[in-house]
């Protein structure tokens, strides 16, 4: 059998608009999220957190708390158990400390109480005893040898001695001849950027249900990313045996990777596990702030050189980003972005995680790479008014193309960064006039993409309609992409598919749903998945037959004779043949299992128009247009979404999101009403043009889309700014107080 | 903490609870009637994920105390359809992908019926600013205010 | 906690007084609860007026306005005839957080609430308006003025609440506005504002101002100088400059996470300006 490959492919379901299956439950609040789950006899739990961004814990006394009637259950970080692994012990750490606390907000021990209220009390009784450490929050400051530690001993090899012991990791990417290649240069502009930690921001916080017996048996429903990764370091912390917790995913009230770690999940389940019943566990607003992972605070300096003609001859950057109190390699997706958009002879990026007395870093959206493309983006186009050369243009000059070495190392095969900027250029929004105090800025933006391990499993049922089963949560319309997949291949209409999120014990192990790889790695064996049934659906018409397999051919939904030759005999479809399944061999299923690769990098251009009111420093965004290479857009509508939404978020860093700390080391905005993610009347309409060039490691050309939307509204805006007002800020977020400063001093 | 008996009508039906005096009209939905639609997103009325109708007017229930409610008119996004008939909203948003992750639609389409039933034809501007309270990470607003525009038009040609 | 929905003023003014505690009234609840969720405040008696006489209307006398204490900000923006005479109040109101807000939020929360940064009390204290308070003595008036004692205090004594904000009548060729600067466009507490009132002649000159900021001072304040650069003038250039050093000259605020000291004081003096601008309009005069 051979399938027909490719973005060309004439699809019938593939590309529409169709509605997405889990709508109506969505719409009707019929959908179970992580806080709305309950069980019988259920408790209440809840966590003490640390006032301290620095202390030693001396002492814990629980008496008084566990003498409280209704309180069933106490833990502290001495509850759990001893992981192997150095990354799940920092997890275990991060959930509740140990010997120190290191940021406000760090959880020190937990209680379940029958009831909200007495377990709030309960948490006041408890008597901490801390002796307090000095503390560090500003990347800089943590950067400097003399800084405060924030943990000993955690550098790695690759960090030069003598250096703060708050640099656990340095990365170097980049090839070939700096000094040469800068020496061509007509002019080199050296710039240094500071970007604040933003945090995800999804509405729903974090929340769990969990029942552990004294037999090691335990059952978990959580939001989150991935419940496989949750089972495993779960059980690991918790001293299971992963066949022994089930996880199941709830339905999931946004991620952007901020759900790919867990933080209540095992103390939920030792609180179970003590007081032998289900605990239901939910952060408040003010926790997933605290002590949810923001993502990293970052402090970059970039030299670029260019010619007069508007080549860039080298770039170098120099990147150091805080993941909060412990190790974290998000830096290094940071060094092999930051000048991925271009085609250069001599590139050097030099990154550094240090620690700070701040939450640990989690996953957001495209992680590490908008501040890297910011600082890159900001620099060129600088350069670009140096010369007063059109951004656009010299973009295209020396954009990366197919057979350009990355900067970060492999050699792209075919991408979209040419399209996507021939869009731009074309587009009625880059010509359009702007008037006084307005600006128009640019910037490219970059996402590798993920694969990785994927299951599925796609039954053929008795009436000829499809069940697929697959282990990645749906957190903005994948059943929908995942069922037009299954339906596509299969030649069946989508309403005769279902497509559902299998628990961790219903199906084998699937990486979380991140790095933009659920349309493509799932996709990809749902494709196979289907193939697979196909296969054996083929087979058993042949049988009914008797004729070769090789002679029966799937086209539109049914089996037919490869030709003439073969014989003469009416198609069957896939109806026909899953009725009488029973009596060709049994029940019909495909599946398939990958480590998938070839997720084919994602490239966008956003164009943004800003107003700045030169008086009070505020910025208005006017009009914005994202272009993105999309491989194929399986739900046109969903990869808009994704387009806008990430743009948004971009935004939303851009102008006003930050996490502040006081000299004290607390954070002073933990809240929707001082942490300010963009509001409806923030925005215009976010205008969207999708590119498709296929991706060849996806038999649809599939591309992911998720995270590279995040990436270039920070250099775009701060572009616009600077185009509107002649003054070039080196700082996010752009807030009025700073750019008013800024403008007064110009 | 002494329970306040209170006797309500929500989405029509009479409903009657216990309450403690500090427990929220948030909490009694989700925690005592399994109205687990309505959301809480922050628990400070930043978010609208809550969003309810309290005597006719757009609230954040997570700010109105439960024994507040004591002879109210309360309706959720559980009443927003008749029967197996969505709302126009409600269809549109599904429609045309109003949603990403979910969480925050019930409180915009409690939030965006309570403005149609205000005004049937507001622009832009005015759904934007009408839905402010209302925070979506995922969406990024455009296809939220779009369906609510296209809702708007729907409702307008079926009652001239 | 107990929660108290009491028959009369004066059993309201009772229990006030007698309550050890802390003891929170609810008008419309919207800074109350979110304080208690914030476990900011945990008070052991909330008191429910709003189901009391009066408490939720609006009603004309002696050609102004009495409005009632738990009379939320979408009933004033319902008042055509309150929009009409006071739309700086009524818009300063219809700032206050949210459609979700605005349908509990009241003017006396506001006030009460007692924060330098509430947006319709610089509005109200421009406009002039008198609150209303009940206590054990009975009633009294105060200015809206002397309500605020600093960050979250008030002057009211044990046992007193208000009842109601009176607004009065309107002269001719009146106006008033209210800006506040918040970093989004909607949600954020004001960084700084400023709350103008003014009167013209029939030739255009400003016979009478009031200026009043917000967020710039540990309570609203008035600013005398700056209704004094204003008197007198057709709010030419050189009176809005007036306007705006009076201003920047009266702001002695603090620097947090909302602002710094700089931004608040440059802004609040931008802010009066554009306000006195527009409330020059609305008394019908045009530069």
């Amino acid at each position: 059998m051979t399938f027909q490959s490719g973005a060309k492919r004439d699809f019938q379901v593939v590309g529409k608009r169709l509605v997405r299956p889990d709508g109506i439950d969505k719409v009707t609040g019929k959908a179970l999220y992580g806080a709305d789950f309950s069980a019988p006899g259920m408790l209440f739990g809840r966590v003490l957190r640390s006032p301290h961004p620095h202390a030693r814990i001396v002492s814990i006394d629980v008496s008084a708390a566990e003498s409280l009637e209704g309180v069933k259950a106490i833990v502290t970080g001495w509850d759990l158990a001893e992981p192997e692994d150095e990354a799940i012990r920092d997890i275990r750490d991060n959930c509740l400390a140990r010997d120190k606390v290191l940021y406000d907000g760090h959880a020190v021990a937990a209680v379940a109480a029958t009831s909200k209220s007495i377990a709030k009390e309960a948490i006041r009784l408890i008597k901490v005893e801390y002796e307090i450490l000095p503390h560090v929050t500003d990347v800089d400051v943590a950067f400097r040898p003399d800084a405060p530690a924030v943990q000993e001993g955690r550098s790695d090899e690759t960090v030069p001695e003598e250096s703060s012991p708050n640099i656990t990791r340095r990365f170097e990417f980049g090839h070939g001849n700096l000094e040469d290649c800068f020496a061509k240069a007509d002019k080199i502009v050296e710039r240094s950027f500071k970007t604040a930690a933003t945090h995800q921001g999804y509405i729903e916080p974090h929340a769990c249900l969990a029942s552990l017996g004294s037999d090691g048996r335990g059952e978990l429903w959580c939001c989150t990313q991935g419940q496989y990764l949750v089972r495993t370091v779960c059980s690991e912390i918790l001293g299971l045996e992963a066949s022994q917790l089930r996880v199941t995913a709830s339905e999931i009230g946004g991620g952007f990777g901020g759900k790919t770690t867990v933080f209540i999940e095992p103390v939920a389940l030792a609180l179970s596990g003590k007081a032998g019943r289900p605990v239901k566990l939910v952060m408040s607003r003010e926790e997933v702030f605290r002590a949810s992972g923001p993502t990293c605070s970052s402090s970059i300096d970039v030299k670029i050189g260019m010619t007069k003609d508007g080549r860039i001859t080298a770039g170098e950057a120099v990147l150091r980003y805080s993941g909060g109190a412990f190790p974290c390699e998000t830096v290094q997706f940071g060094s092999q972005a930051a000048f991925a958009a271009y085609d250069l002879d001599a590139v050097k990026t030099h990154g550094f995680n240090v620690m700070t007395n701040r939450p640990k870093e989690v996953a957001y959206r495209a992680p590490g790479a908008p501040m890297a493309v910011y600082a890159v983006e900001s620099v060129v186009d600088e350069l670009c008014q140096e010369f007063d050369l059109d951004p656009l243009e010299v973009r295209l000059k020396n954009a990366a193309r197919k057979g350009t070495l990355s900067a970060y190392g492999p050699t792209f095969n075919e991408i979209g960064l040419m399209a996507t900027l021939e869009a731009a250029k074309a587009h009625p929004h880059y010509s359009a006039p702007l008037g006084p105090n307005q600006g128009r800025g640019l910037s490219c933006g970059f996402w590798f993409n993920f694969g990785g391990n994927t299951c599925v499993s796609l039954n053929i049922n008795s009436d000829g309609t499809v069940g697929v089963v697959e282990g990645n949560p749906d957190i903005g319309g994948s059943r929908a992409s995942i069922s037009m997949m299954a339906a596509e291949e299969l030649g069946v209409p989508y309403e005769k598919v279902r497509t559902v999120i299998a628990d961790t014990n219903t199906l084998g192990y699937n990486d979380t749903t991140d790095g933009s790889r659920v349309t493509f790695a799932v996709g990809l064996a749902t494709i196979e998945a289907a193939r697979d049934a196909i296969k054996e659906m083929c087979g058993r018409v042949a049988k009914l037959w008797g004729i070769d397999e090789e002679a029966v051919i799937w086209e539109n939904g049914c089996a037919k004779p490869a030709s003439s030759n073969a014989g003469d005999f009416e198609p069957m479809s896939l109806a026909d043949i899953a009725a009488i399944a029973d009596n060709t061999g049994g029940p019909i299923a495909g599946h398939y299992e990958v480590n998938a690769d070839g997720a084919g990098v994602s490239f966008g251009v956003h164009l943004c128009d800003v107003e700045v009111d030169r008086e009070t420093g505020s910025t208005q965004i006017l009009r914005y247009t994202v272009f993105q290479d999309a491989g194929k857009a399986v739900h046109p509508d969903y990869v808009e979404g994704q387009m806008q939404g990430g743009a948004v978020q971009g935004i939303g860093w851009a102008l006003n999101e930050e996490y502040i700390y006081g000299e004290d080391g607390k954070l002073q905005n933990a809240g929707f009403l001082d942490y300010r993610v963009p509001v409806a009347s923030d925005l215009p309409q976010i205008d969207t043009v999708i590119l498709e060039i296929p991706n060849p490691g996806h038999p649809y050309g599939v591309r992911g889309v998720g995270e590279t939307s995040i990436v270039p509204p920070l250099a775009a805006i701060s572009n616009a700014v600077c185009r509107a007002t002649g003054v070039r800020m080196t700082e996010l977020p752009l807030s009025p107080a700073r750019l008013q400063k800024a403008l007064q001093e110009a | 903490m002494k329970m306040i008996p209170v006797s309500t009508r929500i989405n029509g039906d009479e409903r009657e609870f216990l309450c403690a005096p500090d427990e929220t009209l948030l909490d009694v939905l989700r925690d005592r009637l399994g109205l687990t639609g309505s959301k809480e997103g922050c628990g400070t009325g930043d978010c609208g994920a809550c969003s309810v109708m309290l005597n006719g007017r757009l609230v954040c229930s997570c700010l109105v105390l439960a024994a507040e409610s004591e002879g109210a008119e309360v309706e959720t996004i559980e009443g927003m359809a008749e029967g197996q008939v969505l709302h126009p909203l409600q269809r549109v948003f599904i429609e045309k992908a109003a949603l990403q992750c979910g969480i925050c639609t019930p409180g915009i389409l409690v939030a965006a019926k309570a403005l149609l039933e205000k005004n049937p034809d507001p622009s832009e501007t005015e759904i934007r600013y009408w839905l402010a309270g209302n925070l979506c990470r995922c969406t990024g607003y455009d296809k939220i205010i779009r369906a609510v525009q296209e809702a708007a038009a729907e409702i307008r040609r079926l009652q001239p | 906690m107990k929660y108290v929905r009491p028959d009369s003023y004066e059993a309201a003014s009772a229990l006030l007084g007698e309550e050890t505690g802390i003891a929170r009234i609810l008008s419309g609840g919207t800074d109350v609860l979110v304080q208690m969720r914030s476990e900011v405040v945990e008070p052991s008696l909330i008191i429910d007026l709003k189901h009391l006489d009066g408490m939720r209307e609006i009603v004309t006398e002696d050609g102004g306005f009495r409005i009632g204490a738990a009379v939320s900000g979408a009933q004033l923006a319902e008042h055509e005839a309150l929009c009409a005479a006071w739309p700086g109040v009524v818009e300063a109101a219809g700032l206050i957080g949210s459609s979700q807000i605005q349908s509990r939020a009241s003017l006396a929360g506001n006030l009460c609430n007692g924060s330098p940064a509430a947006d319709s009390v610089p509005a109200m204290v421009a406009a002039g308006a008198v609150a209303r308070v009940f206590g054990a003595e009975g009633f009294r008036d105060v200015p809206v003025a002397e309500i605020p004692a600093g960050p979250g205090k008030t002057n009211l004594k044990k046992g007193e609440f208000l009842i109601s904000i009176y607004l009065p009548a309107r002269p001719e060729r009146a106006g008033d506005a209210y800006l506040r600067f918040i970093p989004r466009t909607e949600m954020d507490i004001a960084v700084c504002s400023a709350g103008i009132n003014l009167v013209t002649g029939e030739d255009g000159t400003c016979t009478e101002a009031r200026v009043a900021l917000g967020a710039v001072a540990p309570t609203v304040i008035l600013v005398e100088d700056a209704a004094s650069a204003l008197i007198g003038s057709k709010l030419d250039d050189g009176a809005l400059k007036g306007l705006a050093a009076a201003v920047e000259a009266a702001c002695r605020p603090i620097g947090d996470k909302r602002g710094t000291v700089e931004f608040r004081t440059k802004t609040a003096g931008v802010l009066a300006r554009r306000a006195a601008e527009i409330a020059y309009q609305r008394a019908g005069a045009k530069r």
